[in-house]
């Protein structure tokens, strides 16, 4: 019953949609009020009945109602219950239902906080969130619907994979769906921009804190995905350049890109019709990340398998969304009036500079991502494109984009001083000398390309707390005033600082990962083996039994000198169910550097296979996302988005430019 | 002028984009599926011994005629899926069929083949799995389709379907022989 | 095999490193164990396709490295052995694609791409200041005392 409440929900969601995509897009035109709110109350209620119908699908599976064809497919009574209920979105249908979920959620939340918004732009926006709804509410009705049932009922579910059950695959997915559907608001805006036929300061503000939620979200996504591969993975890798991986990469890529061109739109009123574009080209990376990871036409180990009639539904979605609003573009972007004009050498200039190489970075990593499919489409040799070829083509388009990173905010807006700039990084540049000679020391001069990837690390970093300090006046003025000057700067600026320090610290912990160390040999018990000075003795492998599987369990104590550093306990399960093995890693971290260790097989003699890895660095990769994506939740949290009225806030006397 | 095309361009290239993607859906292949480097290319020679006294299978005995190789072992579930077709193929359409078994014992394999019926008219062992390698096999079953001249004309990955053989292997079969 | 069997057999096989590399295939010669480390890492699991070799644990994984170490023990070249390989599976193998006419467009996009769009912008900022957008006015004298005096409060 319930779960038929779910459905009835859904399908009323749908009508709702239909209504929001159409009636305030009158009402806007026509300047009828009624017609313009109306959205909003669609917008709330049709969150509400998909979170009537989410709740349904989640119910089904706490309560493993088998004779639902979804639940039968996913999951099982033997799951644990926190399993049970993040399985709902470890398949096509209910991951689906997460997708709209979200969509309607970001869609409720403007109606009811963008109280600000020009009332004949909100109802435009919703309307646009509205269409998007009724695309992928009919998806799910016609091709993908989670409630159908199954007669007979089985007894008991198929859906007891043993790799599905982690916490952090199990939340990987709601953080990246908030990432790629959250900017569908700035999708949104963009088209109801053009539909308006005006883009200004205003709009960009407005603009902004969506897409720095949808940005923070999908960077906690694609940083907890990574971290679930190196921890289960067995030899701690973390990125394959897979195109699933791919398609969550290219949006943060342009959504970065956007962030940054949003600011000249705001400040400095130009860029507008290509910030627009990037808003456009930003979700509609996430629509074809939405074909390529359902439609089966490349594979991947993410990838669902699916039947080929969804390929071609999402792929009409696609013709109509970024075909329709990229038409619309072409038509009404002409007609978008120039902006302010800025020389090269500006923060406006280092802004375009970051937009340039993101952007081409994005296009290296699609074209990369699918050039096997336009090879075989046009019939040529069935090709594949691995990390070789984006570690030569993607990175070195990093490296300029890196070194600007530090320059960029110290120069002033519509003109500035490069030389000034550079000659107040000299600090900066001084310390990333320091930084260069001591890793080519350390690592005793091993592969050139990672020292100087150090160093670019360390220059940004350097280059970022200079720009704070000296924004601060620290050490030109007295300490109170230093101080003042920290506690008003607007939040929006912290957060950017704290962001590129973010950034600083995971191409740091990127580029060590030359440097690791790796130790693979059979051991017996008692025996050791030694990795960077490291002693891993084995003291024993237990075999502990469990209700679901069967686990053989190593201790192994890790010395340096004479001290314990860790005991570690790799294991390998065998899930008799399922006739299956997975490895649980140990690691060890001092948050410098990783110690990882994995349980081989058994040689029969009473050895074991142990792969023993030393990875300096390697916790900055997601230390650094995390500062990331607190640098935009700061800024987020800056009282200017909130007051949200296009009027800048009055500078008090003596205060720094705002931010 | 030349400024409104270039606001024209990204929805141009998106059409073209989609344009590959409709193309790739339509095509109905299976990304995960290889095609066989070896296609119009000499079969790799191998020499591979019998079991239970029989003689064994060897590519110079298959020189001059059609050939079909299947690849199987006694270990692999869908082989077993496709053996009451290849029985079919042997006895109803006279399919010239050869059997290597990949990485199987001998005595297994003899019981597989005891157990569901032989439809090879020489089964080589494939022990060490070199030759699968030489034929660029990478899973079993596969099958491969040998013409008179001793190259490899098309490849079949996993087990054989009624519908593959009605339109993919008996039709060149009966082209091969016919030259 | 069906393609769900397959996914879920990588899926298994990723989290059993216990078959990626085997301490039983290393080769004695350290600098030839390292070629085949090397290579290893640039050939794709036909199996497990986002995986390399060296790291997958599938059969025909274990099958590729053992090959292509007897193949540099057999005195080829890198080059060569990867050849071999790439013989008879194809050139779906390479994660990194050959450099040629197939491919021209592969790997000469990128840098073509920012060619363009840097033209573009250099082209789009130049015929924006040569139409003469004007900036603001320049400053009168009292503007500009007040604009000093502000300066120098600001320190």
């Amino acid at each position: 019953m319930i779960v038929e409440i779910g459905h009835y929900a859904l399908i009323l969601a749908l009508c709702l949609a239909v209504l929001q995509s159409t009636v305030p897009l009158f009402g806007a035109a026509r300047r009828n009020m009624a017609w313009m709110t109306l959205a909003q109350s669609t917008a709330v209620t049709q969150f509400v009945l998909i979170a009537v119908a989410f709740g349904a699908l989640i119910n089904a599976y706490v309560t493993s109602d088998f004779s639902v064809a979804n639940v039968y497919e996913n999951s099982s009574t033997l799951k644990p219950l926190l399993y049970k209920v993040t399985g709902v979105w470890g398949n096509h249908e209910g991951s689906m239902i997460l997708w709209v979920f979200i969509l309607s959620l970001f869609g409720a939340a403007v109606a009811l906080f963008g109280v600000n918004l020009p009332p004949a732009l909100r109802a435009r926006v919703l309307a646009v969130q509205g269409m998007i709804g009724t695309g992928f509410l009919l998806f799910i009705l016609l091709t993908s619907d989670p409630f159908r049932r199954l007669v007979p009922a089985p007894l008991q579910g198929e859906g007891l994979n043993p790799v599905l059950q982690d916490p952090g695959l199990a939340f990987h997915p709601p953080f990246l769906y908030l990432g790629y559907v959250g900017f569908s608001i700035a999708f949104s805006f963009a088209v109801a921009a053009l539909i308006e036929g005006r883009v200004d300061a205003a709009w960009a503000r407005w603009v902004r804190p969506w897409t720095l939620a949808a940005w923070c979200t999908l960077t906690v996504g694609i940083a907890m995905g990574s971290w679930w591969s190196y921890y289960t993975l067995g030899w701690g890798g973390w990125w394959f350049w897979d195109p699933v991986e791919n398609a969550s990469f290219m949006p943060w890529l342009v959504g970065t890109a956007l962030l940054h061109s949003a600011i000249v739109v705001e400040k400095r009123d130009a860029l507008k019709s290509w910030t627009i574009l990037l808003a456009i080209i930003t979700f509609s990376l996430s629509l074809v990340g939405t074909f390529l990871v359902r439609s089966g036409v490349l594979t991947s180990v993410h990838a669902f398998a699916l039947s080929p009639g969804r390929g071609d539904f999402i792929l009409a979605l696609l013709l109509v969304a970024i075909g329709g609003s990229l038409g619309l573009y072409a038509w009404r972007a002409p007609q978008l009036k120039g902006g302010g004009i800025f020389a090269p050498i500006s923060r406006e200039g280092a802004l375009v500079l970051n937009n340039l190489l993101l952007c081409t970075g994005c296009a290296t990593v699609f074209l990369g991502t699918l050039y096997p499919l336009f090879s075989e489409d046009l019939g040529g040799p069935k090709l594949s494109v691995g990390f070789p070829f984006f570690n030569r083509t993607f990175v070195p388009l990093m490296v300029p984009m890196l070194m600007a990173v530090a320059v960029g905010p110290m120069l002033a807006w519509k003109r500035g001083d490069l030389r000034g700039a550079l000659q107040r990084l000299w600090l900066a540049a001084a310390g990333t000398l320091l930084a260069l000679l001591v890793a080519f020391y350390v690592t005793h001069g091993g592969p050139v390309l990672a020292v100087l990837g150090l160093g670019l690390a360390a220059w940004v970093f350097l280059g970022v707390v200079i720009e704070w300090t000296d924004r601060i006046r620290l050490g030109r003025t007295p300490l109170a005033e230093t101080w003042r000057r920290a506690r008003t700067m607007p939040r929006a600026a912290h957060g950017m600082t704290l962001a590129h320090l973010g950034l600083a610290i995971t191409v740091a912990g990127i580029t060590a990962s030359a440097w690791q160390q790796e130790r693979i040999d059979v051991v017996h018990p008692g025996g050791d083996l030694t990795v960077a000075g490291y002693v891993f003795h084995l003291d024993d492998v237990k075999t502990i039994p469990s209700p679901d599987f069967t686990a053989e369990r190593a201790d192994i104590t890790v010395r340096k000198g004479n001290d314990i550093i860790a005991v570690m306990h790799p294991e390998k399960r065998s899930f008799a169910q399922q006739g299956a093995t997975t490895s649980v890693t140990a690691i060890h971290t001092n948050l410098l550097a990783d110690l990882y260790a994995a349980l081989g097989d058994s040689d029969g003699k009473g050895g074991w296979t142990l792969r023993l890895y030393w990875k300096p660095l390697v916790p900055w990769i997601w230390i650094g996302a995390v500062f990331m994506a607190a640098g935009g939740i700061i800024s987020l949290s800056d009282r200017r988005w909130r007051v949200g009225i296009a009027a800048r806030p009055r500078a008090p006397r003596g205060a720094q430019p705002a931010e | 002028m030349a400024r409104r095309l270039l606001y024209l361009l990204p929805a141009a290239l998106f059409v073209v984009l989609a344009g590959y993607f409709a193309i790739a859906l339509t095509s109905g292949r299976d990304p995960s599926l290889l095609p066989s480097a070896l296609i119009d290319k000499p079969a790799p020679d191998f020499t591979l011994a019998g079991f239970d006294g029989k003689e064994g299978l060897s590519r110079s005995a298959l020189q001059g005629k059609v050939a079909v190789i299947n690849f199987f072992a006694s270990w692999c579930v869908p082989c077993r899926s496709e053996e009451p077709l290849l029985m079919r193929l042997a006895e109803e359409e006279h399919v010239p069929l050869y059997g290597i078994a990949y990485k199987d014992k001998p005595e297994n394999a003899r019981r597989y083949l005891d157990q569901l019926g032989d439809p090879y008219r020489g089964v080589g062992l494939d022990q060490s799995g070199t030759t699968a390698i030489n034929f660029g096999v990478y899973g079993v079953p596969e099958t491969y389709l040998i013409d008179k001249q001793g190259h490899i004309r098309f490849r079949f990955v996993g087990p054989l379907t009624a519908e593959a053989v009605e339109r993919e292997l008996l039709p060149r079969i009966r082209k091969l022989e016919g030259s | 095999m069906s393609r769900l069997a397959l996914i879920a057999l990588c899926l298994l096989a990723l989290m059993s490193a216990a078959r990626a590399v085997e301490p039983s295939e290393r080769l004695r010669d350290p600098a030839l164990e390292a070629r085949a480390r090397a290579i290893s890492q640039e050939l794709r699991c036909v199996v497990c396709q986002n995986e390399t070799i060296d790291e997958s644990g599938a059969d025909i994984a274990h099958d590729l490295r053992v090959l292509l170490r007897q193949r540099l023990l057999a005195g080829d070249t890198d080059q060569q052995a990867i050849n071999y390989i790439v013989a008879r599976y194809g050139q779906f193998v390479l994660l990194k694609p050959r450099f040629e006419p197939a491919t021209y467009v592969l790997w000469f996009g990128p840098p073509v791409l920012l060619a363009l769009a840097a033209l573009a912008i250099a082209v789009n900022l130049r015929r924006r200041r040569n139409r003469g957008e004007a900036g603001p006015a320049p400053l009168d004298p009292a503007e500009r005392q007040r604009l000093a005096k502000l300066l120098a409060e600001d320190g």
